[in-house]
């Protein structure tokens, strides 16, 4: 079982978000890339676009589906982890550290509040599971 | 919360609690409870590429047809040749609609004079039996044997070395698309030179109560060479990278036997099959092409094909589309006018809410050097 960090915060979708300040740093949770098998593709939005909380960013491919990614928080894309284009298995290898996608400045850092703790994120994900 | 009518339950194969027990990724196919991995769709892929890799495919479906009518049956609801199969052989070969469109495609093995197997996909077995049923005119004996059969596949260059340790059988002078009665480790089984990825490789069908004695014992043996359990993902890349059809993509009802490329396994000169009066007639208006992506993307089953990256009306749809681990490569197949269907035309795949190039690449994208 992989550790899910406490300091973030995480999304039925399965995503997580990393909070400093009114900086997020965005990626999918290792409960998602298990589910999705080997990464082979991801699609990220570019430095300057907008994004919305609910709403897809971009997507992340294995061999057999695609998956899109939705985000944490409403906000504007700061950098995105170019590092993916040419080593995507890195998602799979360490979704919580090396394989984030995005960082975001965020419009509202109180949104963050909505989102679920590492403790309720993993009750949800084990609800999922039969 | 109450669950709505929901649909059948998944029928399982014999190995359902083997691949649990191997912590398989299952997933539902055509009704069935497959598995999709176990180690993951490349090292899969990979495995049978380079050592072996062993497939239940035990889902497939077995029809059977025996008495002094059956070859005159098999010839009249298939559209290949049965009657240049010898005993022993198998054919690559389809069931026609009327039209010429897929009923379904199918191996049809000669077990005897008058007995024929045809081996059938797993979602079309009650469609099948009850197509050849309706054209049973002459009263040939018509069985759907399915459950009694397992399936095993043991793909690649290590599966000869690998089985041959298990059975007297002959296996190094049977030759492609040809098939022997004998035993594997014990178990009587029908040891078939055929496959489904490119490689060479066997399809061994034997009593469904044996399945999981075969199936350790495959994996016992095979281990040191590298032979692992390989999931439906892998069955389906090493497929599209061989170019070969999977009922449902690139062949059904729709699509006739001119437009999928498979000519050659229709034999207009055979007496009177099912399908053969439209396909005298029939021309062929679009062609299934090989598509490698140009631009970053992989190309989906669905996916519109255009003619450019403006162009307002699609002109085809991507069948099957897949990462190519052999290759390295995004790649598929779909259907486009024969006008766009050269070699090296340039395409346009709707990617979501871009279009990517792409190029019509020859078929198949992969091919096995001969040892």
């Amino acid at each position: 079982m992989s550790d899910y960090p406490s300091s973030y915060r995480f999304t039925r979708d399965h995503e997580w978000i990393a909070v400093e300040g009114a900086k997020g740093k965005i990626g999918i949770t290792s409960y998602a890339q298990s589910e999705l098998g080997d990464v082979v593709y991801v699609e990220l939005p570019k430095v300057g676009d907008a994004v919305t909380a609910g709403a897809s960013f971009g997507t992340v491919e294995s061999v057999k589906a695609v998956s899109e990614i939705f985000s944490p928080v409403t906000g504007t894309v700061t950098e995105i982890n170019a590092h993916l284009n040419n080593a995507p298995e890195t998602l799979n290898q360490d979704p919580h550290g090396e394989g984030w996608l995005i960082k975001v400045s965020l419009n509202d850092p109180a949104e963050v509040e909505k989102l679920l703790s590492a403790e309720d994120y993993q009750t949800f994900i084990s609800s999922q599971q039969h | 919360m109450t669950e709505s009518a929901s649909a059948a339950p998944l029928l399982t194969t014999p190995l359902n609690a083997a691949h649990r027990r191997l912590k398989a990724r299952m997933v539902p196919f055509g009704g069935w409870d497959m598995p999709v991995e176990y180690s993951g769709i490349i090292p899969e892929h990979r495995a049978v590429r380079t050592s072996a890799g062993l497939f239940d495919v035990s889902h497939m479906g077995e029809i059977e047809i025996r008495g002094n009518e059956a070859l005159d049956l098999v010839q009249t609801v298939t559209c290949n040749d049965a009657a240049a199969l010898r005993t022993g052989q198998a054919q690559y070969s389809a069931l026609l609609t009327e039209k010429g469109t897929f009923v379904d495609d199918l191996l049809v093995y000669r077990m005897g004079e008058a007995h024929f197997l045809l081996v059938v996909n797993a979602s079309n077995i009650e469609k099948d039996f009850q197509h050849i049923r309706t054209h049973n005119q002459t009263g040939a004996l018509l069985e759907n044997t399915s459950a009694e059969y397992a399936q095993l596949a043991i793909q690649g260059p290590r599966a000869l070395g690998i089985l041959r340790r298990l059975t007297s059988a002959d296996l190094a002078g049977l030759r492609y698309y040809w098939f022997t009665i004998g035993k594997v480790a014990d178990i009587t089984a029908i040891i078939s030179r055929t496959g489904y990825t490119g490689e060479d490789g066997f399809e061994l069908y034997f009593p469904a109560q044996h399945a999981e004695l075969l199936w350790n014992t495959l994996l016992d043996e095979g281990q040191l060479e590298g032979l692992i359990p390989c999931g439906l993902g892998a069955r389906n890349t090493l497929r599209l990278e061989a170019g070969m059809a999977l009922y449902g993509h690139e062949i059904d009802e729709n699509t006739n036997v001119w437009e999928a490329n498979l000519n050659w396994i229709c034999k207009l000169n055979k007496p009177g099959f099912v399908g053969r009066d439209a396909l005298q007639t029939t021309r062929r208006e679009r062609a299934l092409v090989g598509i490698e992506m140009v631009e970053p993307g992989i190309a989906r089953d669905g996916y519109p094909i255009f003619a450019s990256e403006d162009a307002p009306h699609p002109l085809g749809q991507v069948t099957s589309g897949s990462p190519s681990p052999t290759l390295g490569k995004n790649i598929g197949m779909g259907f486009v006018p024969l006008s766009f269907s050269s070699v090296g035309q340039e395409l346009w795949i709707q990617i979501r809410n871009r279009r990517a190039r792409a190029r019509v690449t020859p078929l198949p994208f992969y091919r096995r050097t001969r040892g």
